[in-house]
């Protein structure tokens, strides 16, 4: 049994202590949801798991690989507030680009996996004429080929209508059924099975 | 490795589709050299004496004014987090962007030379050692030039800034690479000054890509 362990995490931003003696433990199949209010540091949490902020203080280990290391990284799908879409790509050119950086299944799945974004069609538009919400499922069409274990998702529904909503928490219910783990936050209610919440 | 085409390919394919940020370094370096003739003088002599400083100067420049965007709009759009995220070798992946822009300013400028140190009546041996100096150390002037994009990645109107933290390691390089052309014109021996010039690329190959990953990583916090 594969398990995230979060140990004493401090984090600091300028002069707020966001969060101190921060310790949990996901275990494969589950799921938390980080809650708490505006500025309670729930993107500098995701962020120091996904190993973009350095770690100041405390230990994150997946199957004793400590955070930043290649075994750790590799295990990590991160999706950050922004679309990390390039407006002069089509979609489908950035997802292979997207899912080359991360680890992930074969590349002929891509286009499958737009289509079960509900983006059929839309594979060589490019992004800078996609909607808000269409560019976040381009996004999250990385859910579809991902192999990572360790799902970091800030703010995943945010700017998704109800049908892609249930798409991507189908997803998540998935993927911790095979064996994987997801954190996320939000500020929506959410119906995913077998979630804990963290509140920062 | 690739990794390394891949993003070296999807920079080149972003740099296409939006032409004009490619194009607007490089029509200021041919407008700035183009421009002497009609200031100073229109004078074989006096023209071919300057010409070397002048190409070089302006091709620094046109360097500098196309860095700005090297890591900008991948900053913007959160590109720099998945690659920071990724467990690729971040060094290598800046490395490929570095090679994108040398590949999109170095080169053109490299092949405008001839054309532009003509214009300039500099002579034969004055065009080749010219294009010699370019083709060995814009690629410095590009991994250098890195350094300083990584470090103000975030920074709103940095331009001053970045022109501040690189110039002063610009100037050995533009000393060099000037004398070796002006030298060449009198028919005396350059080696020494492409040694020199070899020796800076090598030395920034090596450390550039590293340094930069570093400073991208204490930018994003």
């Amino acid at each position: 049994m594969s398990a995230l362990i979060v140990n004493n995490l401090e984090c600091q931003r300028g002069y707020n202590q966001l969060f101190s003696n921060l310790s949990f433990q996901v275990n494969s199949g589950e799921v938390l949801r980080i809650t708490g209010a505006n500025g309670s540091g729930k993107t500098s949490l995701l962020k120091i798991l996904a190993g973009v902020n350095a770690l100041e203080q405390g230990e994150i280990n997946w199957n004793q690989y400590s955070v930043k290391t290649d075994e750790y990284q590799q295990e990590i799908f991160y999706l950050g507030h922004q679309a990390a879409l390039s407006g002069e790509l089509s979609s489908l050119e950035n997802l292979e680009y997207l899912s080359t950086l991360n680890k992930t299944a074969e590349q002929q799945q891509l286009v499958q996996a737009l289509v079960k974004v509900g983006l059929k069609g839309y594979e060589d538009e490019y992004c800078a004429n996609l909607s808000a919400g269409q560019k976040r499922r381009v996004i999250l069409a990385g859910l579809f080929v991902s192999k990572a274990k360790i799902w970091l998702l800030d703010e995943p529904f945010t700017a998704l209508d109800p049908a892609g909503v249930k798409i991507v928490e189908s997803r998540i219910e998935q993927h911790c059924n095979h064996g994987g783990l997801c954190l996320f936050t939000t500020h929506q209610d959410s119906a995913l099975a077998n979630q804990r919440i963290l509140a920062l | 490795m690739n990794i390394y085409l891949q993003t070296l390919n999807r920079d080149l394919r972003i740099a296409l589709r939006n032409p004009s940020s490619v194009l607007n370094p490089l029509l200021f370096f041919i407008i700035s050299v183009s421009l002497f003739p009609l200031a100073i003088s229109p004078e074989a002599a006096t023209l071919s004496q300057i010409a070397a400083g002048v190409i070089w100067v302006a091709s620094m420049l046109a360097v500098l004014l196309s860095l700005n965007a090297l890591f900008h709009h991948d900053h913007e759009n959160g590109v720099l987090e998945q690659m920071v995220s990724s467990h690729h070798s971040l060094p290598l992946l800046i490395l490929a962007k570095i090679t994108a822009h040398w590949l999109l300013t170095g080169i053109p400028i490299i092949l405008l030379s001839p054309l532009l140190g003509t214009f300039l009546f500099l002579d034969g041996e004055g065009v080749k050692v010219l294009m010699i100096t370019l083709l060995l150390a814009t690629p410095s002037l590009s991994l250098i030039g890195s350094i300083g994009a990584s470090l103000i990645v975030g920074i709103k109107n940095s331009g001053m800034l970045l022109s501040l933290l690189i110039l002063p390691l610009y100037i050995p390089i533009l000393i060099f690479a000037s004398s070796a052309v002006s030298q060449a014109q009198f028919g005396l021996a350059i080696d020494g000054q492409l040694y020199f010039l070899a020796m800076f690329l090598l030395l920034s190959l090596m450390s550039a890509p590293f340094v930069s990953a570093i400073a991208l990583k204490i930018s994003l916090e």
